[in-house]
């Protein structure tokens, strides 16, 4: 017996994306189910948890302490020699943050999306969609042993870094291999960090991505890496790399890891089509992500407000057509796609660039005399000095 | 394939990866869809910890 719902907007995965998409499209007055694969919502942990402050209002969000698990003065930047560019909120308040707690961060936000309505299913995983003829009609799936179909108007595939529902659906979301990092994190404790700084290691201790090492209280911290996926060999690269970069790190050679954590990010610029008739793709799973930071959160918030926002449009005239969402792609992409594609373009510069290169690079903008420090007075800076390094994309800085 | 599940973690990375949408994550364990894979690899290559190899 397969079990049937109805309902105007189905969405798959209750990850950031997804639940901003539920809580958006209910408040605007449509029946939503919100489907979650997992036994819990935020867990396990995918993520290192880091973002920054500013956007939060933009999409709604009202930061709570129950979620914000450290407040950070800055960030640093480590080159492969050891130069620093510390960046300090005064000078970088935009790029400054939090770390979060993701589980309960996704919960609150999930909390968010019940209230204006949305039904939330769990354990429910989807295993293709169901289509009459040509058009999309629905998800199917499993939860609790039990086989379901959903019947909707429109899916939001909020399905994160696997990125499966859109593929069913029929749109393209591969990425190259030089667009992916492969990731490990380890919570660790007992080691000796910089309590109020994100810290980031770039160049040859962590091919084509970098080490980070985001606090999270006093002594212990989520310590991670991400390898750019063509760099990869298949000997368990991202957990060799950062193995032996904390072997050789005294402060964190001498802790202890309590979690161990798998992940995957990609690093393009956002699909070329994050639409089709009857569906919308937020998130990770439209591949909507910073590629040089890695950073996801805040842009599967927004994705999925703007997704939210529009099929409450659309469920006016009843239509959810491509063309008819078109005004979602339309604001994802005013809003965030010259960043990306920028960001997009630093990414597969600092991937090329020796370690002497970016001793150089860290050293000039240490001691460059930069206002207000975001990825776009950096860049600005570089290109006074390494013309190379920011050459095809100036016209973006 | 084979999965080695000393080893996986779980994250998904070679589902989201696979250029043949050929793998599902059910919970704890990684289907192959036999009929999809193209045995191009990328899965092996780029798993974090190893835990996948190709079966011989």
């Amino acid at each position: 017996m397969v079990k049937r719902y109805d309902c105007d907007i189905v969405v798959v995965g209750a990850g950031p994306g997804g639940s901003m998409a539920a809580r958006y499209a209910a408040e605007g007055g449509l029946d939503v189910i919100l489907l979650e694969k997992k036994a819990e919502i935020g867990a396990p942990l995918r993520c290192a948890e880091g973002v920054a402050k500013k956007w939060l209002a933009e999409v709604g969000i009202e930061p709570d302490p129950k979620w914000i698990c450290a407040d950070m003065k800055g960030a640093i930047i480590r080159s492969p020699s050891g130069f620093k560019f510390q960046l300090d909120e005064s000078k970088a308040g935009s790029e400054v943050g939090y770390v979060l707690e993701r589980h309960l961060f996704d919960k609150a936000l999930a909390e968010k999306a019940a209230e204006a309505g949305a039904k939330i299913m769990m354990r429910a995983g989807v295993t293709g969609v169901i289509k009459d003829g040509e058009r999309l009609v629905g998800v199917k799936g499993n939860q609790f042993g039990e086989d379901f179909e959903v019947y909707a108007k429109c899916i939001v595939a909020a399905d994160g870094y696997e990125s499966q529902v859109g593929r069913w659906a029929g749109i393209d979301t591969n990425c190259k291999l030089t667009d992916i990092d492969s990731c490990i994190q380890y919570r660790m404790v007992n080691i000796d960090i910089e309590e109020d700084y994100c810290d980031f290691i770039i160049g040859g201790d962590a091919p084509g991505g970098y080490v980070w090492v985001f606090p999270k209280g006093k002594g212990v911290a989520n310590v991670g890496i991400g390898v750019m996926g063509s760099k990869c060999t298949g000997n368990a690269d991202a957990k060799y790399y950062l193995d032996k970069y904390i072997a050789k790190t005294p402060g964190l050679a001498k802790g202890s890891i309590v979690e161990v954590v798998g992940g995957f990010v990609s690093t393009c610029p956002g699909l070329d089509d994050t639409t089709a008739d009857n569906i919308v793709l937020v998130g990770d799973a439209a591949r909507i992500i910073d590629p040089l930071t890695g950073g996801g959160i805040c842009h599967a918030c927004r994705s999925g407000m703007y997704a939210g926002k529009v099929l409450v449009e659309c469920a006016k005239t009843g239509d959810f057509s491509k063309a008819a969402l078109k005004p979602y792609e339309k604001m994802w992409r005013d809003r965030m796609e010259d960043k990306l594609y920028r960001n997009w373009m630093a990414k597969e510069r600092l991937a090329e660039l020796d370690d002497e290169t970016i001793d150089e690079v860290v050293k000039l903008i240490s001691t460059a005399n930069i206002d207000e420090v975001n990825v776009y007075n950096l860049l600005k800076a570089i290109k006074e000095k390494f013309p190379k390094v920011v050459e095809g994309f100036e016209d973006l800085i | 394939m084979k999965v080695d599940y000393h080893k996986c973690l779980h994250c998904g990375g070679c589902v989201g990866s696979c250029p043949q949408n050929a793998i599902y994550l059910n919970d704890y364990v990684l289907e192959f869809d036999a009929g999809l894979c193209n045995g191009c690899g990328r899965c092996v290559k780029i798993c974090p910890v190893a835990a996948l190899s190709k079966e011989v």
